[in-house]
Formats: structure tokens, C-alpha cells, sequence
């Protein structure tokens, strides 16, 4: 048995971890809501830039002088994968959910016999990813110093983007991020951004027909660009967000098993002070009996 | 025929402004357009400029820095950069002006025989002096 210093010991320590942790989730909770204003104030934005795109995309359609960032170079030969995850750890599973679906990604990309190229956005991310794909990094974004994540962040990312895919670079890029759900949940997801794909395209073409000016292809020529920095920003947004809410769970995970430990441990410890009290009783009644 | 209609501004950042309007006008990439209830769906792009909003409550003007606008059922302007006339200061300006010079510069290096980006750089350029003196600006600091 644990002398009873040693416990008491213990149970301080486990104290203090716990109103870290404590600290930490009421700082997370106050961030996420910051987060989730801001991934909300983002929505209208691209909601309304998405159907546009796709309406137009809709009516350009496939064909030949289709911008090249619609229709793709043709190729499917080297894939561009933009790992989006935290500057920081301690948020449970978020960092590595998203490597994780990185990782098998780039993996089947391999398999099949595609160049992989991996830019990483955020230090844990790199950090997950070094030891197997290492090799393949090309570029790190550092996002450590901003206290918030603006439009013109996201702006920097797609441009350098931009500029690799017109250097062609890569054919077709996917962004992976952590899509919020709700405090408890949040969903690693990928997303492919070039070429641009629309999901509800059978839903943009109900839309009313549209004048354009200057013309269409001008217009969307225009827009995909700015189309790669607008989901680019709503991926760094969602996975704000996600990142705070994981983190947020993490910690009161984390208080309430350091709770749960100081309880097994005061108990364990007044058990051992009962014990050490009980036997200097019976030490002292068995030596009065003796006189 | 209905007086007025939903105009919705918003920027990648926020939601500037959403209310019942009865007249819009937009600076276009092509030249100014006015949006009034009813007008033909259009989608047009934007060069920087002020965005005119008459509403029964008062009239608004704000900054935008290009992105484009959707006329169909209502009118929604989605701007790259946005903000309320009163909220741009001189310093403000000079600094979206200074990205602009920079631009400018990078552009005109970059692409030196193609007259093609480099005009547009010098539009988007030129577009936002005019737009400082139409406020009253300084543009040559």
C-alpha cells in the first residue's frame, strides 16, 4: 500500500491538472462560439457564391473553351491533397482524424499509381503526417500567429494554388478538413476543389435563365478563382470550429476523469489513514493488555 | 408590380446588409447599373466602386471591391471587400489602394509583352482612384 504522503501527493497533482483542463475547455467553449459566429457569418457568402457557380457552370457546361479549372487538365495523374488540421494538440481526435483520412487517401492514390503532392496547413497536421509522407510535402502553411482567420488568409492560400495549378503542377486538388457537425461531432471530410465539381448542379439548372455581362465565360473565368479562395476559406472556418468543439469535449472529458481519479484516490487514502490509525490502536490496546 | 425587393450584401466575412430596397445601383465591370424591382435576371461583375441602396427607410452607400452581383428574384451583391461609405477612412483606402499599386507593379513585371492582365490591373487600378475622388479621398498620398 501507498505511504500517505505519496497519496496525498498524488491527489494534488491531479488537482492541478484538472483545473487546467478545466481552464482549457472554458477557454475552448468561449472560442467556439467565436467560431461558429464567424463559420456562420461565412455561410450566406458562399452559399449564394456556390449556386451562382453552378448555375453557370451548368450552362457553360462541358464545353470546349470551358475554363480549365471546371473542366480539369484531363488528367488525373498527379493529385494535390491540402491538409487543413490545428497549430495545436490537446483537441481528443481532431488532428488525427483528419491525417488519418489524408493518409488513406494518399495511399490509394499511390496504389493506383498517381503522383502525390501534400501541401499542410496547420503544424499538427505536418507533424502527423511527416514520418510516412514526409517525401511528399511540398509547402506549409503557417497559420500559428493569426488570433482569427480572415478572408485574406485563405485568399493566400488559393493564389499560391492558382499559381501552381498554372504551372501545372497537379491536376486535380483536394482539400481535407474537419466539417462541423455539432460540439460532440465533427466529421473529417474531402473535398475536391480542382476542378471545381458542384454537387446540386441538377438543382442549378431550375434556376432562372440569366443575362450576363460582360459574358458568361468572362464572368466565370472571374469567379472560379475566387470560388477556390471561398471554400478554401469555409474549410479553415469549419475546421475553426470543429477544432474548438473537439477540444472542447476533449477537456471535459478530460476534468471530469481527473474528477472521477481524485475521488478513487481520496478514498484510497482515507482508507490508508483508517488502517494506520486502527493498527496504533491495536498496538497500543495489545500493549496495555500485556502489562 | 411589387415596389420593392430583398437586397441582400455580403462579404466572405459577414452579412452587411439585408432589407427591402427599391433601387440598387451597381458598379459594374461594363459601367454602372441601376437594379429597380422586376429587372431582367442578370449577373454581373463588379469593378471597385459605390454601391448606391435606396430604401423606403433612407438611402445607404457603400465601398466594394469588386465580386459580382445576382439580380433574379431579389438582388444579392457578393463583394470580395465591403464596408459602409462613413467606414472608410483615408487610411483605409490608401492601404486597399497600396494592394492595388502592388498588384499593378507585380502584374506589369510579370506579364510585360501581354496587354492583357496588365490592362486590367490598371483598371482595377484607375477604378479605385475614381472611386477615392468620387469620395473625396486622397489618392496621391
Amino acid at each position: 500500500m501507498p505511504n500517505l504522503k505519496d497519496l496525498k501527493n498524488r491527489i494534488e497533482s491531479v488537482k492541478n491538472t484538472r483545473k487546467i483542463t478545466k481552464a482549457m475547455q472554458m477557454v475552448a467553449a468561449a472560442k467556439l462560439r467565436r467560431a461558429q459566429d464567424a463559420a456562420e457569418a461565412s455561410r450566406p457568402y458562399s452559399e449564394r457564391f456556390n449556386a451562382v457557380l453552378a448555375s453557370l457552370a451548368a450552362s457553360v457546361g462541358n464545353s470546349e473553351n470551358a475554363p480549365i479549372l471546371l473542366r480539369g487538365t484531363g488528367k488525373q495523374a498527379v493529385h494535390l491533397l491540402i491538409v487543413m488540421t490545428a497549430e495545436r494538440g490537446l483537441c481528443g481526435g481532431f488532428n488525427s482524424n483528419i491525417a488519418k483520412l489524408a493518409r488513406s487517401h494518399a495511399v490509394r492514390l499511390k496504389e493506383d499509381g498517381n503522383q502525390v503532392k501534400i501541401i499542410t496547413v496547420g503544424k499538427k497536421g505536418r507533424d502527423a503526417l511527416k514520418r510516412d509522407l514526409g517525401d511528399y510535402f511540398i509547402e506549409h502553411v503557417d497559420l500559428s500567429e493569426l488570433k482569427s482567420i480572415k478572408y485574406v488568409n485563405a485568399q493566400a492560400i488559393a493564389k499560391a494554388l492558382l499559381a501552381r495549378f498554372d504551372n501545372s503542377e497537379f491536376d486535380v486538388a483536394t482539400i481535407f478538413y474537419s466539417k462541423f457537425v455539432n460540439v460532440v461531432s465533427q466529421t473529417p471530410t474531402a473535398q475536391q476543389i480542382i476542378p471545381a465539381i458542384f454537387e446540386n448542379q441538377s438543382l442549378a439548372s431550375d434556376t432562372a435563365i440569366y443575362d450576363y455581362e460582360p459574358d458568361e465565360e468572362t464572368i466565370l473565368a472571374d469567379l472560379l478563382p475566387r470560388g477556390v479562395a471561398t471554400q478554401i476559406f469555409a474549410a479553415l472556418l469549419e475546421n475553426g470550429a470543429s477544432e474548438q468543439g473537439a477540444r472542447m469535449s476533449a477537456m471535459d472529458n478530460a476534468t471530469r476523469n481527473a474528477g472521477d481519479m481524485i475521488d478513487k484516490l481520496t478514498i484510497e487514502f482515507n482508507r490508508s489513514r483508517q488502517a494506520v490509525i486502527t493498527n496504533e490502536l491495536i498496538e497500543i490496546i495489545s500493549g496495555a493488555e500485556a502489562l | 408590380m411589387a415596389n420593392t425587393m430583398q437586397f441582400d450584401l455580403v462579404s466572405p466575412e459577414r452579412r452587411l446588409a439585408s432589407l427591402e430596397v427599391t433601387a440598387v445601383q451597381i458598379p459594374g465591370a461594363d459601367g454602372d447599373l441601376t437594379a429597380m424591382p422586376g429587372h431582367a435576371p442578370v449577373i454581373a461583375n463588379l469593378r471597385p466602386g459605390i454601391l448606391k441602396v435606396e430604401s423606403p427607410s433612407g438611402n445607404t452607400d457603400y465601398v466594394v471591391t469588386g465580386g459580382f452581383a445576382e439580380i433574379g428574384e431579389g438582388l444579392s451583391v457578393l463583394a470580395e471587400r465591403a464596408l459602409p461609405l462613413e467606414e472608410l477612412s483615408q487610411d483605409a483606402f490608401d492601404e486597399i489602394l497600396k494592394e492595388a499599386k502592388v498588384m499593378y507593379k507585380k502584374v506589369e513585371e510579370e506579364f510585360q509583352n501581354q496587354p492583357g492582365p496588365v490592362d486590367d490591373a490598371a483598371k482595377l487600378l484607375s477604378d479605385m482612384v475614381a472611386m477615392g475622388e468620387q469620395i473625396g479621398l486622397n489618392a496621391n498620398k
